[in-house]
């Protein structure tokens, strides 16, 4: 028999009602619980992703289409640019290695890029099997990709139109699996990569195009060889050409400072729900304290002291805020769990890696916060209790 | 060995009367009865004699130690180590196992759980099969039992009693009192038992009467 056991057995009355409360906890606690996976799981991918990618150079349009159609593969493109442009970027003193893009296909729902060895380089993708790409309509798989549609090198496979891969088959054109690329963790493991040939080859076949027109690519990706070059190369561009060039890192903050505003309004309804358990907690003890008064005196007379039962109430609104926090937890898992699983295949929020985190302490620290908030005005009624008078119930 | 001693103990309930309380002694083993009609002041000289109302005049000692003269943690300490209390209307905690009854009386008074010693102090009252159930599944006599074993689990100098025998029969309530009587004795603690109850006259050789204020 301890304080901890007193207080279990004093939490056996209204059982319902406290454990209603901690579900309401847990709800709020849950949402947070989500908000901290999703936001640390945006900023990963956006750190992952973009990492050592200082410039976009693409058609003019919004600068943040731009870097989230190219380097996070979650928008539309704003166009195309000649390539002419790729050799004059790559050869530019400033510049250290680049990668061209060519989007427009996609295959149930993840997007086929045309590019070249380069664009592996800047993730460090390795091949887990097979090689890499030797001519047009040869194919590397991102791992993910892999899996979700069985495929294995050898194998071939057909496009459709649009990078949402919702518009007419290529049937003409099929690709040739080479290579299945190793787990990068990043937006490569959801990506099909082709040499830029094999998008104009598909196109041209579709579109009936001159093959010797001149042919284009989506964006170019930059990597600078000195960090004032990332400051100086988008002015000389945006100013002296038709394009543009976009710095991903500006564009993310930007994304995350939009996000943010909706993480704010999520964190405030969490923060309402938290609140409304909160008092209900305090509700809940405070009137069982009322009807518990005799039991309170009894442990007077048995020789319990004022701090022992202020800390029994404490102890009681701890354990119900523990309880809190462990659905908390489960319910915010869940809900990634659930995020990830109903989310389609090659949707942008599905390359999230929502696994634990350690912010997570944040959850108990709050639950525990709110619980001895809760705990304060009925444990001081508790240590307040006038045994003669809830015994006798009038003075004898 | 004097465990109880009262001297010129007078209380005053805020716009009451002062209440004037006889003097008394008790000796290890002696059984008294605190008599008087409601109001006379029966549970305040308990809850004095417990430490659990300030003691505004005169001087109580429990067990050769001054009761101090207001709640505080030595009066718990003392309450818990050297007096054991039996009470009519509340008498065991609802949510708690008989056994538990005991052991959290034990853990009060700072003393580790011994089930051996909770379960002899039922089985000394023939309920020890009883141990495992709440006071909600038990009769009526069973849980003034298991109250009684829970007065005398920690071997208390003093036993206090608060109208042990009202709202029972003849029977049972001669039943109570041997039973508490009996263990009280058994175990060498006084017993004082606060009741306007006048069966409890025909169990009790000495009768501290305060309407009158006077010891019999």
């Amino acid at each position: 028999m301890n304080l901890v056991s007193l207080s279990l057995a004093g939490l056996r009355g209204n059982r319902l009602t406290h454990l209603l409360n901690s579900v309401l906890l847990g709800l709020g606690l849950g949402t947070i619980t989500l908000m901290l996976l999703v936001s640390g799981a945006i900023g990963d991918r956006l750190t992952r992703d973009a990492h050592g990618i200082d410039l976009v150079v693409g058609a003019k349009g919004s600068p943040l289409q731009l870097v989230l159609s190219t380097v996070f593969q979650a928008d539309i493109p704003t166009g195309n640019i000649p390539l002419a442009e790729l050799d004059t970027l790559l050869h530019n003193p400033m510049i250290d290695h680049g990668a061209p893009l060519a989007l427009g296909d996609a295959v149930k729902g993840f997007r086929i890029v045309g590019t070249t060895p380069d664009y592996l380089d800047f993730y460090g993708a390795k091949l887990a099997q097979g090689q890499i790409w030797q001519q047009p309509m040869d194919a590397v798989l991102g791992a993910t990709v892999a899996v979700r549609l069985g495929l294995n090198t050898g194998d071939s496979f057909v496009g459709a139109h649009g990078v949402a891969g919702n518009g007419e088959m290529h049937e003409g054109s099929p690709y040739h699996v080479t290579g299945i690329l190793a787990p990068t963790g990043s937006v490569v493991d959801r990506l099909v990569l082709t040499p830029v040939e094999s998008v104009w080859l598909v196109h041209e076949h579709h579109h009936r195009q001159d093959p010797d027109a001149g042919h284009d690519v989506t964006a170019v990706l930059l990597h600078a060889k000195t960090p004032l070059a990332i400051v100086t190369l988008p002015f000389q561009i945006n100013s002296q050409t038709n394009y543009q060039a976009a710095v991903p890192s500006i564009e993310a903050a930007r994304l995350f400072s939009t996000l943010g505003f909706g993480l704010a309004t999520v964190r405030a309804f969490a923060g309402i729900l938290i609140v409304s358990a909160g008092l209900g907690m305090l509700i809940a003890l405070t009137t069982r304290l009322r009807e518990r008064r005799r039991e309170l005196a009894m442990l007077r007379l048995l020789g319990a002291t004022p701090r022992q039962l202020f800390v029994m109430v404490v102890i009681e609104a701890l354990l119900l805020a523990g309880l809190g926090a462990i659905l908390g937890l489960a319910f915010g898992h869940l809900a990634a769990w659930a995020m990830e699983a109903l989310l389609p295949a090659g949707d942008a929020m599905t390359v999230m890696d929502l696994h634990a985190r350690a912010s997570e302490w944040l959850i108990p620290a709050l639950a525990l916060g709110v619980g001895l908030i809760a705990a304060i005005i009925p444990a001081i009624a508790a240590y307040r209790t006038d045994v003669a008078a809830a015994l006798a119930g009038s003075h004898d | 060995m004097t465990v109880l001693a009262i001297s010129n103990v007078r209380y005053t309930y805020p716009g009451r009367l002062p209440i004037s309380f006889p003097d008394c002694v008790l000796e290890a083993g002696a059984v008294a009865a605190l008599v008087g009609p409601s109001g006379s002041g029966k549970s305040t000289l308990l809850m004095l004699i417990a430490g659990l109302l300030k003691l505004q005049t005169g001087h109580i000692e429990v067990a050769g130690k001054a009761v101090e003269t207001g709640p505080g943690a030595a009066g718990d300490r003392l309450r818990s180590r050297s007096i054991g209390m039996v009470l009519q209307s509340f008498q065991l905690l609802p949510r708690l196992t008989i056994l538990e009854n005991l052991t959290v009386a034990q853990f009060l008074a700072g003393r580790p759980a011994d089930h051996t010693l909770a379960l002899d102090a039922l089985e000394a009252l023939g309920i020890a099969d009883l141990a495992h159930e709440i006071p909600g599944r038990l009769s009526r006599g069973q849980v003034q039992r298991a109250s009684i074993a829970r007065a005398v689990v920690n071997r208390p100098d003093l036993i206090l009693a608060d109208e042990p025998t009202s709202s029972l029969d003849d029977a049972a309530a001669d039943g109570a009192l041997d039973l508490l009587i009996g263990e009280s004795r058994k175990r060498g603690a006084a017993l004082l038992i606060a009741t306007h109850d006048s069966r409890v006259k025909r169990h009790v050789p000495t009768i501290v009467a305060l309407a009158t204020g006077k010891a019999k």
